[in-house]
């Protein structure tokens, strides 16, 4: 069982979320402009790392708001949550935590380094 | 290689069975070869039988990082079935099953194929139409399926819970009376050993950490036991094929996801057959040995880790118990994981790439095992003619660029 902790309500158990795969793959602006091998990079190709992934989580039977999370995917074990930027690129509010412990990080919302 | 038979037992039990010849040799890696397949799984070392077999190509290695029958080959649920919708998939996996029907004689070795017979069941009315609709069309492609009644099935299986005040009652079921499973290790050992029997070198411990590529042309590998060159480079490593293609700098539409598994502890015969629910989502069989054998989903986040989450195993048992209550007070011995790759139209690619010389065989997602004859046998026909063979051709990677995917979730009967 995943401990994964939402930006806004804290840790809860795996149960509660959602996956939403990975993150950081932005819908391109102008889908006329690609080629077809292009899109189909956009839509189906993904990184698939063995180790540190950056994905997204929705906390479904919580607050119900996406996220993102930096987990290894050999070990499992995961790094840190992120708040997402909204279209804007501007930060929504919420508090990036240290997962370890529990404590918010000096890092910008939205940041995703 | 020194044929099995009933007069060989007889002959090496005289000898007190000191003079049984190893089943495939331990060479050296040489440093080239006509062809390299990259893992050493069911799907490689078939591959590497049907280059030897049918092509004439038998300066083969097989590499694998860790030993034969260590990965997926081994962690599976053992079911072999071939009642796929599209006749794209259908067509590809009853291929694999016809070769499954002779392959205990052909490799002179005992995979334990047993056709006994695969129930699909349905428990609400669009599971009855969505099974009407696929026994139709299997038959329409000349395998055998049949829409069976909850009365034929309280008949068949009587342990199942074909009561309609079930919480999810069963309305009926397809069977495929061909399908069955295999003994899943004894179908590596047997490729492993008919193919080194061809002359295929079999190297174990033997990690590739780089794909040689030059002028768009691959021309051999990088591995923990130094460079092995090759223009003929097949690449048939399931979870880990995101991996091997980044060496040669491309991308595949696939996720990495732990599918756990588990058996029970051995019981006296109670289930004959193979049940798989796609809604309560599980699927069981009972082995030789009277383990159950038991599965369900893939755990839903990226992982290569070998194992999963507590939540996806008491869904699974919840999902058994639900359609075999007697089966609750029976304790599961071994629980394991098994790392699947996964297309979003849960169909595989085997397929040239863009680079010369290099192909890839992978995006079996959770049903790799049933298919490990008939994937080996239409990949070696693509590497030794650098072309895909019919069967192969709609599985190509190009899929996802023109759009012509293969939907093949309904009848993947395990939610991706």
């Amino acid at each position: 069982m995943l401990l994964i902790d939402c930006p806004w309500c804290g840790s809860r158990a795996e149960t509660e979320f959602s996956y939403g795969g990975e993150a950081g793959i932005v819908r391109p602006a102008d889908p006329d402009a690609l080629s077809d091998a292009e899109w189909a990079d956009y839509l189906f190709n993904r990184t698939n790392p063995r180790g540190a992934h950056r994905e997204l989580w929705n906390h479904a039977q919580g607050c119900r708001r996406w996220f993102g999370v930096e987990r290894d995917t050999v070990t499992y074990r995961i790094a840190r949550s992120f708040t997402l930027p909204d279209a804007a690129g501007a930060a929504d509010g919420g508090v990036e935590r240290d997962f370890e412990t529990g404590d918010p990080t000096d890092a910008e919302p939205g940041d995703r380094r | 290689m020194k044929r099995y038979s009933a007069l060989s037992l007889v002959r090496n039990a005289l000898d007190y069975n000191r003079s049984w010849q190893t089943a495939w040799r331990s060479p050296e890696p040489k440093k080239s070869y006509d062809a390299i397949i990259v893992g050493g799984g069911g799907h490689g070392l078939a591959t590497a039988y049907y280059l030897a077999r049918d092509h004439g190509i038998r300066n083969v290695a097989v590499l694998e990082k860790g030993w034969i029958g260590g990965g997926n080959t081994g962690r599976n649920t053992t079911i072999v079935r071939s009642n796929y919708l599209w006749t794209e998939a259908a067509l590809l996996y009853e291929k694999s099953m016809q070769l499954w029907e002779g392959l205990s004689q052909e490799l002179n070795f005992n995979v334990m194929f047993s056709q006994r017979g695969v129930y699909n069941l349905g428990h609400s009315l669009q599971d009855m139409r969505d099974i009407e609709r696929r026994v139709n069309a299997n038959r329409l492609n000349g395998i055998d399926a049949e829409v069976v009644s909850t009365a034929d099935l309280k008949r068949a299986i009587p342990s199942l819970n074909t009561s309609p005040d079930a919480r999810y009652p069963i309305l009926g079921a397809s069977l495929q009376r061909r399908a069955g499973v295999a003994r899943h290790d004894a179908v590596a050992w047997g490729f492993a050993r008919a193919a080194d029997a061809l002359g295929v070198d079999i190297i174990e411990q033997c990690e590739v950490t780089g794909i040689d590529v030059r002028g768009g042309k691959a021309v051999g590998v990088e591995t923990t036991r130094g460079p092995i060159a090759s223009d003929r480079i097949g690449v048939v490593v399931a979870g880990h094929a995101s991996a091997l293609a980044r060496m040669a700098d491309l991308r595949l539409p696939i996720e990495s996801h732990p599918l756990q598994a588990f058996v029970s502890e051995p019981i006296r015969p109670v289930l004959d057959t193979v049940v798989m629910s796609g809604a309560v989502h599980g699927y069981i069989s009972q082995s030789d040995k009277g383990e159950l054998v038991i599965g369900a989903g893939i755990d839903a986040y990226n992982g290569y880790g070998q194992r999963g989450s507590f939540p996806v195993i008491e869904h699974t048992l919840q999902a058994i118990i639900e359609l075999f209550p007697a089966f609750s007070r029976v304790r599961m011995l071994r629980l394991w994981g098994g790392i699947v790759d996964v297309c979003p139209d849960a169909c595989p690619i085997v397929s040239k790439t863009p680079v010369d010389g290099l192909y890839f065989n992978c995006g079996w997602g959770t049903g790799g095992f049933k298919s490990t004859p008939g994937s080996g046998w239409v990949f070696a026909r693509t590497m030794a003619h650098d072309e895909p063979h019919e069967l192969n051709a709609p599985f190509s990677l190009e899929r996802f660029t023109t759009g012509a995917l293969i939907d093949e979730h309904g009848a993947a009967a395990v939610a991706h």
